[in-house]
């Protein structure tokens, strides 16, 4: 293997994109993954199916509908499960389904698209534009610093949302906050790994780091870490081997969970 | 100073009525005991006066003002609840758990203060989740203290824990009211420590059928038996 491909634009916008929602993922997940909602992204995912569909109906520029679509999907079932008190599982099923329904009428309505539906599926990390690198990394650093202004806030009403209650923290609003966030994280990474394996950004890397760290901040720093090596690991060996690197991507990070869960299951990682 | 004021509080339930024209007072610096059997509302109680439950009937002024009108009061209470839920494994240390309590991020000092006063210093970097119960029920008081409140209320914070760590947690309380001037709100069924540690008792089954100085309570047989009973039959419901 030759560093000749470090050396290709669309390369260095791969990398960039690939490690700004590598950190974005992990980072957003792990406070989807400590509330019992680690299949939510992937409803998100879905609902932005439709939302890709709304756009080509309309002719606009279909991840601007994306957005749209599955932030305001997101809002509103959350909102319809804090009203009626649906589980959240259920809740994720009804999403999931509803942006998978709306973007088949659509298509069927409108007599087909010639909408690239497997880069939307699976991901195509290496035809990032200039332009979509430039928007992951503004959106990236926005949600980060987000995090950072209300981390009390949203670590704690993680933890425990009566306390957070009680000590006078807005907790519905951190709540839409973190649906919100979800779903900008979300729609953005579907050019990395596409739909149908955004879950495995937002979990895997989590589930491992979570068995790893002892505080908030250890678990984060060791997630992100494991969600950086895996895109770039895959990124370069999907090139060199001319595999799909979504796919690569996702079997690495599961490589790195079993392997997290064999030192755990040997005794090597002490609880303490 | 009136710390707290409660007046004709009533909170109905579709069925029942959980509390029924309640009114009393605490004072700075008071230690109130509230006894009852279980369903006598006293979590409705505390659920109304932390502002978790908003559909009541009256007025609940926390330093002079209405709890309606502000959530502000919250900052300078320190709750400490029945039995905290949490993931096992949710990561975050004692000291992760302590700093979700604090206010202002210029106090961090207080972190280890605290944790030094509770005896837990040396569990500071443990996960939370490997803790004793004892243990845990420390860090959720240390959780409460470390913004500096002027209240702490704590409902029936003994549950599930050892002998051990119940006197512990009396000496620290007892420190807390004596020292600090912290003024405490303690839910209990355990009437032997009331007691021993509060100098103001409040009785509740639904309404308040005695409120006043510790001592006019456990000097009148009457309503002591009056309370054992209605404990003691709820025991025997409950086995």
């Amino acid at each position: 293997m030759s560093f000749e491909i470090l050396t290709y634009g669309f390369m260095h916008r791969a990398l960039i994109s690939g490690i700004a929602i590598a950190i974005l993922c992990s980072v957003v997940g792990l406070f989807l993954v400590l509330r019992r909602y680690s299949l939510f992204g992937d409803a998100i995912a879905h609902a932005s199916f439709g939302g890709v569909a709304v756009g080509l109906l309309a002719g606009v520029y279909p991840l601007w509908t994306a957005y749209a679509v599955s932030i305001v999907s997101a809002l509103v079932i959350t909102k319809i499960k804090d009203r009626f008190n649906i589980s959240g599982d259920a809740s994720v099923a009804v999403l999931l389904s509803s942006g998978i329904a709306i973007g088949l009428v659509i298509i069927g309505l409108s007599g087909g698209f010639t909408l690239d539906i497997f880069s939307f599926l699976f991901g195509s990390i290496l035809l990032v534009s200039v332009d979509d690198t430039i928007l992951v990394l503004f959106l990236t650093v926005g949600i980060l610093i987000v995090i950072a202004l209300l981390f009390r806030q949203l670590i704690y009403s993680t933890f425990n949302e009566e306390q957070a209650k009680v000590s006078g923290i807005p907790v519905e609003k951190i709540n839409y906050l973190i649906v919100f966030m979800a779903g900008i994280t979300v729609v953005t990474s579907i050019q990395l790994v596409g739909v149908l394996l955004i879950s495995a950004l937002f979990v895997i890397p989590n589930v491992s780091a979570i068995m790893y760290g002892r505080g908030f901040k250890q678990t984060a720093i060791i997630s992100v870490s494991f969600s950086i090596f895996s895109v770039v690991a895959g990124i370069f060996v999907s090139y060199v081997f001319d595999i799909t690197p979504a796919g690569t991507i996702v079997l690495i990070s599961i490589g790195l969970l079993a392997g997290t869960m064999g030192i755990k299951a040997s005794g090597l990682l002490s609880k303490n | 100073m009136k710390v707290v004021e409660i007046k004709n509080l009533t909170v109905k339930y579709p069925d029942v009525k959980a509390l029924d024209n309640v009114s009393f007072e605490v004072n700075e610096g008071d230690f109130l005991g509230i006894i009852g059997p279980n369903g006598a509302g006293k979590s409705t109680l505390f659920a109304a006066m932390l502002g978790l439950h908003t559909d009541y009937e009256g007025t609940i002024n926390f330093f002079g003002k209405d709890i309606r009108k502000s959530k502000n009061y919250l900052k300078q209470i320190g709750y400490v609840p029945q039995k905290p839920i949490f993931e096992k494994n949710f990561p975050v240390t004692v000291k992760d758990v302590v700093r979700m309590g604090l206010q202002n991020k210029s106090d961090a000092d207080r972190i280890d203060e605290i944790l030094q006063q509770l005896w837990i210093h040396e569990l500071g970097d443990r996960r939370i989740g490997e803790l004793s119960g004892g243990q845990q029920q420390r860090v959720f008081i240390a959780k409460a203290l470390v913004h500096k409140p002027k209240l702490m209320i704590l409902d029936e914070p003994v549950t599930g824990i050892d002998q051990q760590s119940i006197e512990l947690f009396y000496s620290i309380l007892r420190e807390l009211n004596s020292k600090q001037n912290i003024t405490i709100i303690w839910s209990s069924h355990d009437l032997d420590a009331v007691n021993q540690l509060a100098n103001h008792v409040a009785c509740l089954n639904r309404t308040l059928f005695f409120h006043g100085e510790s001592e006019d309570f456990f000097s009148n047989d009457d309503l002591v038996k009056q309370y054992s009973e209605a404990s003691m039959q709820e025991h025997m419901h409950h086995h």
